[in-house]
């Protein structure tokens, strides 16, 4: 016998300005108490130390910003995602902005499961005809090896397959970012294994440093599609998602 | 003032746990600086995990931010990597709050628990550009103060602190804020006439109006050096909590904290009397928060914060009045909507009584429970004041491991007065008992004993006792784990004897330490709590330095009638009471809780035209230390009003 799937909503939320420095870990404690505030009926883990069932998909490093965060959340009886933003946002800390929801039907896969590129504006201080020809030469590269440590052990990986597109650009005048002189916009893949952005900076002498880094999208399969998670068929996004710049 | 935020962000993509700098916490105040308010900076002189939860602190902040004449914000310690990073571009000590320079702030006022905080003290001051030494302080230097349970003998400290708040800090501040206020309004430049201005205050000491003389190595007068200045400084108590019930709104902090929890302080004070518990004796009487307020603060709190656990704060909390109710009405509580809400007490009394609440707290998660019979034998108890019969002890043991628990944690001093090797080896024959028990309801039952060296500190009847040394302490606790390691399913854990020595030392130091603290501090000597920082020769060899004997200052019986360096500062407690009950400790004389029994005068309530404010006249139903009523089987309360739904989801 199955149990009847419970109720899901699917959060799109932002992680700007001084909130960015802390961990996954923090954000997922500060959703937990902020739905508890909501009196939202959030269903719980079995066992002796039950959990609120929150779910974010992929980590954001520590430091970065985000308009493009995630979360899953299961309820014990449905909960409509129209007023849910409203609701959130002044539980949650400044610059979390809850800024789109949509119920999840029927079986969807989690966003750990679905993610598989993301986009990422990264803000260095470097010259930027030497960051775009650094760039240029990645893009033409066959192989890119990285070195990686895991559990204690070092290998050597080919990321140039999770690489997927990267563009170099003058900061926008109307948005500075202080300490930074170049944008690079990149996509990444998620699959097999994430090619995180720093690791990414990091390929071939980079002629630059990491001043401030921003998720701008989390894309679900196929790759290239610039699907977001919120577009997970018949459900629609209850909010503009303009709003989330 | 300016925002230091933009040259501290981009350090903070470099250093380990940046969110421990960004402040934002929910219940964080905004602060106004209006014109001739009073600007507090609240500093806790160790790490933000450590610091934040403080509630001595989060209760003036608040108090603080309430006047319209004052503001405040708070600093924690950064830890060593972000000092170095601010030292490398000489980015000075700033609020979390909103980041303000912590120099451009009228008063710094530390929050000091332990000894081992002086240097970061020091530290801290360095950080904020302001000289270390109250002398080298002019009038446009903020003043620092600080207050908290170490500052009960601040002598140590009295060469780099303006002023000390003794004692409850609720009605210091504002004196001190009118103080500050009218001094700032009067435009005058002359420090010492503030610092005056605040030895008027009650609870308030300024260590340079006073002038300590030694001759040879004694202190034989501490006197002040105007007419005006008190010659003994009281301390400063509330009579009753009801009027502060504080903090209103608990800080909430973004990232991992030590106790990342609601806290809600039912009593202060306790007269159980246990004799090295400095703790109880400088907070006396106890003043009860009415259990209606307590049920409040609890509501409010969850449904404001979010939290899933509240603990019952105080020194022993299953002595409170009304704590099963309170208990039942949080647990029973739905109106809160938040879902569940665990409670939890920190400081568990060793009875029967206390084992069935816990097993009415902890229902399906029962892994560990801890209990502090504090010694190994009847007589060392006696000796201490900790009147827990070996029946009360093993019955609690048995009751958590029959009811399912599978660890208990025992803790332990070891380097007692009058402690021999028998009452040392009590420790692993206790324990052993008790694993024992748990054997009997479960194969893999374990015991932990946790031994720390004793500390004798100023205001209790110890304040004569000369410590152990830390070689007297290591032979003990190998004589101990020798033992220990006999018997299996029995361990033992224990702190370092060096860092009791530092501690001792301070303790009950004088003003010459002064210099040995800006020594340690100079050498690198910041964070001494952590073990990976603390170094025990950079205290030694400033003693050395400074031609001070370490035997005299830490390991010497004081004299009945010796001066102590903090004997012009009063806790409330009559030094012949307390060497009345340091000859009663002597001869293994208990005494009792006078919260239930006729009062014997030792100053606290009497002193100040105060008295307990309890709500219940009889003793809990654990039995009160020394009234010779021990929780029999048949008082084992099994607390069934406590009920609520196992597997709460
Ligand atoms: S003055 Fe009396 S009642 Fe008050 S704490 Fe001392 S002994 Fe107890």
């Amino acid at each position: 016998m199955t149990l009847p799937r419970k109720p899901q909503v699917r959060l799109q939320y932002s992680k700007l300005g001084k909130v960015r420095f802390t961990s996954h870990r923090d954000m997922a404690r500060i959703w937990e108490r902020s739905v508890r505030r909501a009196k939202l009926p959030i269903a719980y883990s079995e066992g002796f130390s039950p959990r609120a069932k929150l779910s974010f998909g992929l980590a954001l490093p520590t430091v970065f910003e985000s308009v493009a965060e995630y979360a899953d959340l299961t309820f014990d009886e449905p909960v409509p995602a129209e007023g849910l933003p409203e609701l959130l946002t002044p539980l949650l800390p400044v610059g979390v902005d809850v800024v789109a929801a949509t119920e999840l039907e029927g079986k969807v896969e989690s966003l750990q499961e679905c993610v598989m590129a993301t986009e990422w504006s990264l803000f260095v201080d470097g010259d930027l005809a030497e960051v775009g020809a650094w760039a240029r030469d990645l893009l033409a590269a066959d192989s890119l090896e990285i070195t990686r440590e895991r559990k204690g052990k070092t290998r050597v990986d080919d990321v140039r397959e999770a690489l997927l597109d990267a563009r170099v650009q003058p900061i926008a005048t109307d948005a500075p970012v202080i300490g930074a002189s170049t944008e690079i916009v990149v996509n990444l893949a998620t699959k097999p294994r994430a090619l995180r952005p720093l690791e990414f900076l990091g390929i071939n002498a980079p002629p630059h440093t990491f001043v401030l880094g921003r998720r701008l999208h989390q894309f679900i399969s196929p790759v290239g599609a610039r699907r977001d998670p919120l577009d997970v068929g018949a459900a629609q996004a209850t909010h503009d998602l303009s709003r989330a710049s | 003032m300016d925002s230091l935020w933009s040259t501290l962000e981009p350090l903070l993509t470099r250093v380990e746990k940046p969110a421990r700098y960004i402040g934002c916490e929910d219940g964080a105040a905004t602060p106004e600086y209006t014109d001739g308010a009073v600007s507090w900076l609240l500093a806790y002189p160790d790490t933000y995990e450590i610091g934040l939860p403080n509630q001595g602190l989060q209760i003036l902040y608040e108090i603080l931010n309430e006047r319209p004449d004052a503001v405040a914000e708070r600093t924690y310690a950064p830890w060593t990597d972000l000092e170095a990073e601010m030292r490398a571009i000489d980015l000075p000590l700033f609020s979390v709050d909103t980041h303000q320079p912590a120099s451009s702030f009228d008063v710094i006022a530390f929050n000091l628990s332990s000894e081992l905080v002086y240097t970061n003290v020091l530290n801290c001051l360095d950080l904020a550009h302001v000289p270390v030494r109250c002398e080298d302080r002019d009038h446009t230097h903020p003043l620092i103060g600080a207050g908290g349970h170490a500052t009960f003998n601040p002598e140590p400290m009295a060469d780099f602190l303006d002023w000390i708040g003794l004692g409850d800090g609720e009605e210091i501040v504002g004196d001190v804020t009118d103080v500050v206020a009218a001094w700032k309004a009067s435009g005058s430049t002359d420090r010492v006439e503030v610092l005056r201005a605040l030895a008027q205050v009650e609870g308030v000491y300024v260590p340079s109006l006073y002038d300590a003389v030694f001759e040879d190595e004694r202190l034989v007068s501490i006197d002040p050096i105007f007419p005006d200045v008190p010659s003994v400084v009281e301390k400063r108590t509330v009579a009753d909590l009801a009027d502060w019930p504080y903090p209103k709104s608990q800080l909430v902090p973004l990232t991992e904290v030590v106790h990342d929890r609601l806290s809600v302080e039912v009593f202060r004070g306790c007269t159980r009397g246990c004799r090295f518990c400095q703790a109880g004796m400088i907070t006396r009487p106890v003043r009860e928060r009415p259990a209606d307020q307590v049920r409040t603060m609890i509501q409010e709190g969850v449904r404001r914060t979010g939290y899933d656990e509240v603990a019952l704060t105080s020194l022993s909390t299953a002595d409170f009045s009304g704590i099963t109710e309170v208990i039942k009405s949080t647990l029973d509580d739905e109106s809160s909507g938040c879902g569940d809400v665990s409670v939890s007490l920190p400081s568990l009394r060793v009875d029967a009584f206390t084992v069935g609440i816990a097993a009415e707290l902890q229902r399906g998660r029962r892994s560990g429970l801890t209990f502090a019979p504090e010694a190994g034998t009847w007589r060392m108890r006696q000796v201490i004041n900790k009147l827990i019969s070996e029946e009360d002890l093993y019955a609690s043991v048995e009751g958590a491991f029959s009811q399912g628990w599978r660890r208990v944690k025992l803790y332990f001093m070891t380097g007692l007065p009058t402690e021999t090797d028998e009452d040392t080896l009590g420790i692993a024959e206790l324990g052993k008992r008790c694993v024992e028990i748990g054997r009997k309801y479960n194969k893999g039952a374990s015991v932990t004993v946790s031994v720390g060296g004793f500390v004798p500190k100023p205001f209790t009847p110890f304040q004569w006792f000369g410590q152990n040394t830390i070689e007297e302490l290591n032979r003990k606790i190998y004589l101990l784990r020798d033992e220990v390691k006999k018997i299996p399913g029995l361990q033992m854990k224990w702190h370092d004897p060096k860092a009791t020595f530092v501690e001792g030392m301070s303790s009950r130091g004088d003003r010459r330490l002064g210099k040995v603290i800006e020594d340690v501090w100079r050498s690198g000597g910041t964070f001494q709590e952590w073990s990976e920082h603390f170094d025990v020769d950079r205290w030694t060899d400033a003693m050395t330095a400074n031609g001070l004997d370490v035997e005299w200052f830490t390991y010497r019986h004081r004299e009945e009638n010796e001066l102590f360096p903090w004997d012009h500062l009063n806790a409330g407690l009559h030094k012949d009471f307390l060497w009345h009950d340091w000859r009663d400790s002597l001869n293994e004389v208990g005494l009792e809780d006078c919260r239930w029994t006729p009062c014997y005068d030792c100053g606290a309530c009497t002193g100040y035209g105060i008295e307990h404010v309890v709500a219940s006249a009889t003793p809990p139903a654990g039995g009160s230390q020394g009234t010779g009523q021990s929780p029999g089987r048949g008082q084992e309360v099994s607390v069934q009003l406590l009920a609520r739904p196992v597997g709460a989801s």
